[in-house]
């Protein structure tokens, strides 16, 4: 366990000074906020009877952001690493590969957790969507477990990214369109019920249902668990993947 | 692959010599344990390294032919992350100054210059305090000034004691480094012994060379030299003729890794 939060510790240190990974997992979500609030503030969204624009899109860019910080960030992070031989050297050492793997999932899971701590505050601050006190047990159950199915759902997607070049297009013609059919860019309210059944298949859209109704004020009270496991189960089945066809060695020359 | 029988000392710098193709890199991965053999048996340290486990691997460190660092840790973290790994590591600021970066500890890797990097790479796998270290192919593609760090940096592991394995298709690294050598070419071991001996050079022919009267270049191959010369050079004086560009070439050991490795890829 110790062995764990040291590499933790040093995938912290390089996270943090990865430019391009602090961008796209920290500051495009705010970005992203910032716009949509700017953009549709001041309207109320037909959902639940009706909700402030702001108070929508708290809650869907918190999904956004855990799923940038944990699918997203681990698969282009892995390709990197692996490409690079990172992977192949380290499994030449005595440490083992599941806590390798710990640590980069633990470190995904820290900036998930940030990310709800941030976004959060600035809903509060600069838009005044209540943080929901009352529910924060649900929500560290549902943000934990949505962050470790996501991060073994990069993991697993590392499988079918041949090279570091094509890791970013794969990754974003991946949650890009999920993120637009799943009501996280596009409000539920101006989607055609069609296009939310189709969402319906993909854990972008169950991930952001069971965080959204728990983080609404006034929402369903407690872990939305119907939601939560459709995720879980979707986590398992990447987990299982990720086992059989992870690669420790470049698939490139 | 076939027929490599090979056995390195405990204490000396072996080297595995061969062109690109020939087999380098399969037989090092095998022995390092990434690669899973078709048969023969393999015993490194005792153990099968097919199946020997973390106790094994604390006591190898491999310097794979190219692997890049993470470019956001400094040269001390990286050393620092993997002296984690180990049960007694070697104190990180000893390895620093080991593989001669100690102006450099504070940088990040991404910032060093490839036979920095290189040293740093042997850094790294020195710093578990290996028994054994595998060095693959471990200055491909240097410029000389690089080459030649990298040359001290390896220099340095047999004053520690450590035995080595190395890789490489350059005849002078291997001249350089190794206490023994194994020519391999074609899948099989076409020489081995030291480097000086290698591929009995005594009993090559000498060659000598000279240009004609009508300047055409004449060339002798010869296993008796003084007495071919002797006879050479008294026609001349003689004939009262000058041989022009006279020369008498031992054959360097390029000439022979060469022969050696081009009979082994004929075979």
């Amino acid at each position: 366990m110790s062995l764990v939060l040291h590499q933790l510790r040093y995938d912290q240190k390089a996270f943090w000074r990865n430019p391009a990974a602090v961008f796209f997992t920290v500051m495009f979500p705010v970005v992203l906020l910032l716009i949509f609030a700017t953009v549709f503030g001041g309207k109320t969204i037909d959902v639940d009877g009706g909700i402030e624009t702001t108070a929508y899109y708290v809650p869907a860019i918190i999904t956004l952001a855990v799923i940038s910080a944990t699918m997203q960030s681990l698969a282009m992070s892995l390709v990197i690493a692996r490409e690079d031989g990172r992977l192949k050297r380290g499994r030449g050492t005595p440490l083992p590969a599941w806590v390798f793997i710990a640590g980069r999932v633990g470190n995904a899971v820290v900036v998930a957790l940030l990310m709800l701590g941030l976004i959060a505050a600035l809903g509060r601050v600069l838009y005044g969507v209540a943080i929901p006190w009352g529910e924060l047990p649900a929500i560290l159950v549902t943000l934990v477990v949505g962050a470790a199915a996501f991060a073994c759902l990069g993991i697993a997607l590392t499988a079918a990214i041949p090279s570091q070049d094509a890791a970013a297009p794969i990754v974003n013609a991946l949650l890009l369109p999920l993120y637009f059919l799943s009501g996280v860019f596009i409000p539920d309210d101006e989607l055609p019920q069609g296009v939310i059944d189709f969402a319906n298949h993909f854990p972008v859209r169950d991930f952001f249902q069971a965080f959204f109704n728990v983080y609404l004020p006034g929402g369903q009270s407690g872990v939305d668990w119907g939601n939560l496991a459709v995720v879980a189960i979707w986590g398992v089945a990447g987990l299982l993947l990720a086992v059989r066809f992870f690669r420790w060695t470049p698939r490139g020359g | 692959m076939r027929g490599i029988d090979l056995q390195v000392e405990a204490g000396e710098v072996f080297a595995f010599l061969g062109p690109n193709g020939a087999g380098k890199t399969t037989t090092v991965e095998i022995l390092e344990g990434y690669r899973k053999r078709s048969g023969g048996e393999v015993s490194v340290l005792g153990e099968d390294p097919e199946r020997a486990g973390r106790a094994w691997r604390g006591r190898i460190g491999i310097v794979l032919q190219s692997c890049r660092l993470d470019p956001y840790l400094t040269v001390r973290e990286s050393l620092s992350l993997y002296a984690g790994y180990y049960a007694s590591p070697r104190p990180v600021d000893e390895v620093v100054e080991l593989v001669g970066l100690g102006g450099k500890a504070g940088e990040r890797t991404g910032k060093l210059s490839g036979g920095q990097q290189r040293r740093l790479d042997v850094g790294m796998a020195l710093v578990g305090d290996p028994e054994l270290l595998f060095l693959d192919e471990p200055t491909t593609g240097f410029d000389p000034q690089a080459r030649r760090q990298a040359w001290e940096a390896i220099g340095g592991l047999r004053e520690l004691g450590k035995t080595v394995f190395l890789t490489t298709h350059y005849m002078d690294e291997a001249q350089q480094l190794a206490d023994r050598v194994a020519i391999i070419a074609g899948g099989e071991i076409v020489a081995r012994g030291t480097p000086e001996d290698l591929g009995d050079r005594d009993s090559q022919p000498t060659v000598i060379s000279y240009r004609g009267p009508d300047g055409e270049e004449v060339t002798l191959s010869t296993t008796t030299p003084v007495q071919t010369l002797s006879e050479l050079t008294g026609r001349a004086l003689v004939e009262g003729i000058e041989l022009e560009g006279l020369e008498v070439r031992r054959p360097t050991l390029e000439d022979v890794y060469l022969e050696l490795t081009e009979q082994g890829a004929g075979k």
